[in-house]
């Protein structure tokens, strides 16, 4: 039996798991489902040791047990099975499975490896894998990475005493039915070895496959559900319902956009990768948001607009001239800006300061021959510095020194001084604090006003709601329902979530 | 966070407390190193070296590495020198066109160099560690293995006239030094330069053509090398693949040891020069105070490590290849 008791967790002052009581029993499958940012990772975190609980108790069997990393847990029979796959690529499949554990195959100081071969074979058998253990991971499919990455885990139970607890973490979002359905027998079958604490953003599954199914959200437990009694439409509701404010997303301030100017049109384009086709028009001042579970194809799509992907076909038409070419060199030159979800790699260069952060995309209109006008670009960076409250202490600061909403300012700036048309808005308030935020938004209008057209990746389904004129539902790399965001007349989280998941 | 801020701070003046602290010290223990005609020496020593780590601080910025300087100074000598003497042995006279002339081998070897790593996409240790030899090889092809004299007065007078006691080419090199900056700091280039190095996605996502940079930074350091090399020649009045000898490490070196980051997007040419004053100042003083010159290797190879440990966050690098 596992155990957590009132568990805490807050990261630099974030509240992010509100006393979290958990129990799972030996044998017992358990389903946790929540939204995006409800804490499911943070909790999972503490449970397999990566990250250490502020107040409250893990319990293995009843006896109070402190994790100070995943070997930690390990050794006391808490594994996990990593959505982003966590087995290294370039080894055989036997010595992922013994990594770090390599020591009852050593004789000598040198590996047996028939020895090693036999012992893995034996985990294989437990997923019903037959394959070499001597193969190359990375000649695998993803289907039979995830079942060695079980096999892996349950390799522990010849090493710990007592029952093992397996976590996976969206173990199914890169396999196809019928691997679904292998993977599942499977753990079904495993029961009577250990128990499984299954996350998943497909609820038809979890209710599938759990006994009993944990609803998180805003980093409490709101209700545990017996699985025979739940269905999709009840747990939805527990995992968000709450209200929406429209003050918050400055719903007051969202004009109509203009029908008649197209900056943007994908024409059954087929991005790179996924099956299917992508139809979708962007209008001057219009506010487009793209929502969908993680990994549902939203940022291929941003990032095929913005060149970074080719599509394999179909016409990308930027004010109706088809593009030919595909890098962000072209894209930055027909007036895209890209404002990536990852701030710190592909947003800011930190050790560049405000200045030259804000021209890096146009520096062609703040030279002459090459030579640079640096007067003119701190004019400018004080121009939109006073514009947009950056708080900084001069242009000259270093914006790795910044706060994550100043930033994401400076990234704005970036591109809207530089005249783009077209911005591509991937998770822009992630990170950021509600005030910060609310000021995110407030640029947001300002642009539409200006006639911007955006293409938002919200953070929050009720952000998406909240900001857009339209939004695209994407499930499986396809828009599966169109929704018109008039405000009065906006859609219910509910309404999209069904088309979600 | 103050306190982060302030080791920061702190971090940039170390290559140069560094520098003042060694000639202090040899100072200290022989008096007569601090006079003008020591220092004299010191800036003739340190003259070519300056030239050719300023070329390679571009490529470093960038995050790449340069290895082919040795090559390319042998190739630039022996060139420039053949082309000298075949002029009329005069830089008064038709001569000087070798010098233009030195500075285009170098930059169409630099855009070899850069082009076989950007294009090949071959990683740039490599594809400059193998063009050096290249160079070796060419430039010993060339001379059959012999020394080119130059007895041009006018062109040694870079050694032989001096000014305040510093002979005509220290004031040449920097020049060539301000030039550098100029670029590094004032043109759309050496801006790139430090996007690229600094955050390399960034720059593409912001639109910058990362690889023409990259060929271009290579060719930058090549003409620099070329710098570098006539130096050299200036002043030993000697051409040979010899001349090329002994850069690499030297300049690598004195890149490290002031500052500029090897993962490239910090420092820049006046860490430079601190670096080629500190690597200098140690073999001069070491000569000073009376120390065996094998001494003098073993002392650089410490301090690059010392260099290396003590100017980056080591913090930020979770993982250290």
């Amino acid at each position: 039996m596992f155990e957590l008791k009132n568990v805490e967790k807050r990261y630099m002052g974030v509240h992010v798991l509100k006393g979290v009581d958990f129990r799972i029993d030996d044998g017992e499958i358990i389903g946790l489902v929540g939204e995006n940012g409800a804490g499911k990772s943070t909790l999972m975190k503490v449970m397999y040791g990566a990250v250490q609980h502020d107040a409250g108790s893990v319990l293995v069997d009843g006896a109070a047990v402190n994790f100070r990393s995943p070997r930690d847990a390990m050794k006391m029979g808490v594994g996990m099975v990593y959505q982003e796959q966590s087995l290294i690529p370039n080894l055989t499949v036997m010595e992922n499975i013994f990594l770090g554990f390599e020591k009852p195959f050593v004789r000598f100081g040198a590996i047996r490896w028939k020895k090693m071969a036999q012992a893995a074979r034996r985990q294989l058998a437990k997923v019903k894998l037959d394959i070499d253990p001597a193969t190359i991971t990375s000649h695998l499919t993803f289907a039979q990475r995830q079942l060695v990455e079980l096999a892996k885990v349950l390799a522990l139970e010849e090493r710990v005493e007592g029952r093992l607890v397996i976590l996976l973490d969206e173990p199914t979002s890169v396999l196809s039915r019928d691997e679904i359905d292998l993977l599942f027998s499977v753990v079904r079958a495993l029961r009577r070895r250990a128990s499984f604490i299954f996350v998943s953003h497909r609820l038809d599954e979890i209710i599938d496959l759990s006994d009993r199914i944990y609803v998180l959200k805003d980093g409490s437990v709101v209700d545990v559900l017996d699985a025979r009694h739940a269905d999709i439409g009840t747990i939805q509701k527990k995992m968000v319902g709450r209200d929406i404010n429209t003050e918050y997303y400055r719903e007051d301030r969202q004009a109509p956009y203009d029908e008649d100017k197209v900056l943007l049109e994908l024409d059954h384009v087929r991005i790179a990768g996924r099956g299917n086709d992508v139809s979708l028009r962007l209008h001057a001042g219009e506010v487009l948001a793209l929502v969908g579970v993680e990994g549902s194809g939203r940022e291929p799509i941003l990032r095929t607009i913005f060149g970074m992907l080719k599509p394999e076909k179909g016409t990308l038409r930027i004010r109706g001239e088809p593009m030919r070419a595909f890098s962000p060199a072209r894209s930055v030159a027909h007036g895209v800006g890209y404002v990536p979800r990852e701030r710190k790699v592909e947003g800011i260069a930190s050790g560049m300061n405000v200045f030259e952060n804000m021209t890096l995309s146009q520096m062609r209109n703040y030279s002459r021959g090459g030579v640079l006008d640096i007067g003119a670009e701190r004019a400018l960076a004080r121009e939109w510095i006073g514009k947009l409250s950056i708080k900084v202490p001069s242009e000259y600061a270093d914006c790795g020194n910044l706060s994550g909403g100043n930033q994401q300012k400076v990234v704005l700036a970036k591109w809207r001084s530089g005249g783009s048309e077209i911005i591509l808005l991937d998770h822009p308030t992630r990170g950021l604090d509600i005030g910060a935020k609310v000021d995110v938004y407030g640029m947001i209008r300002d642009m539409s006003a200006a006639g911007v057209g955006i293409i938002l990746v919200a953070d929050t389904l009720e952000e998406a709601i909240g900001l857009s004129h339209t939004i695209a539902v994407i499930k499986d790399g396809e828009i599966r329902k169109w929704f018109n965001c008039q405000p009065g007349a906006k859609p219910s989280l509910y309404d999209l979530i069904q088309h979600m998941v | 966070m103050n306190r982060f801020l302030a080791m920061d701070a702190l971090r940039k003046w170390v290559p140069l407390l560094v520098l003042v602290g060694l000639c202090l010290f040899f100072t200290v223990v022989n008096p007569n190193f601090l006079s003008l005609r020591n220092f004299a020496r010191i800036a003739i020593s340190a003259t070519p070296a300056l030239m050719v780590a300023v070329g390679v601080t571009f490529v470093i910025l960038m995050g790449s590495i340069d290895l082919s300087m040795e090559g390319t100074v042998a190739v630039c000598a022996v060139l420039f020198a053949l082309a000298l003497n075949a002029l009329g042995g005069s830089i008064a006279g038709w001569g000087w066109v070798a010098i233009p002339g030195a500075l285009l081998v170098g930059a169409a070897l630099g855009a070899v160099n850069g082009m076989v790593h950007v294009m090949l996409r071959i990683p740039s240790f490599m594809a400059s560690l193998s063009l050096g030899f290249v160079g070796i090889g060419l430039s010993l092809l060339i001379t059959g293995g012999n020394r080119i004299l130059i007895d041009d007065p006018l062109f040694r007078s870079l050694l032989t006239v001096r000014v305040w006691g510093f002979p005509l080419m220290a004031y040449a090199a920097l020049g060539c030094l301000l030039v550098a900056w100029f670029i590094q700091d004032h043109t759309t280039m050496g801006r790139n330069f430090y996007a690229v190095g600094g955050a390399e996605d960034l720059a593409r996502a912001s639109g910058l053509d990362v690889g023409r940079l990259r060929i271009i930074g290579f060719v930058l350091a090549g003409v620099f090398y070329a710098l570098g090399a006539i130096f050299a020649v200036a002043r030993l009045g000697i051409a040979e693949t010899e001349t090329g000898r002994n850069f690499m490490f030297m300049s690598i070196t004195s890149v490290v040891v002031g500052g500029t980051a090897l993962r490239g997007g910090a420092g820049g040419v006046w860490n430079t020069l601190v670096g080629v004053l500190i690597v200098n100042v140690i073999g001069n003083g070491m000569v000073v105070i009376g120390l065996a010159d094998y001494f003098q290797d073993g002392v650089l190879g410490l301090l690059v490590i010392a260099a290396v440990y003590l100017s980056t966050n080591r913090q930020s690098l979770s993982f250290v290849k």
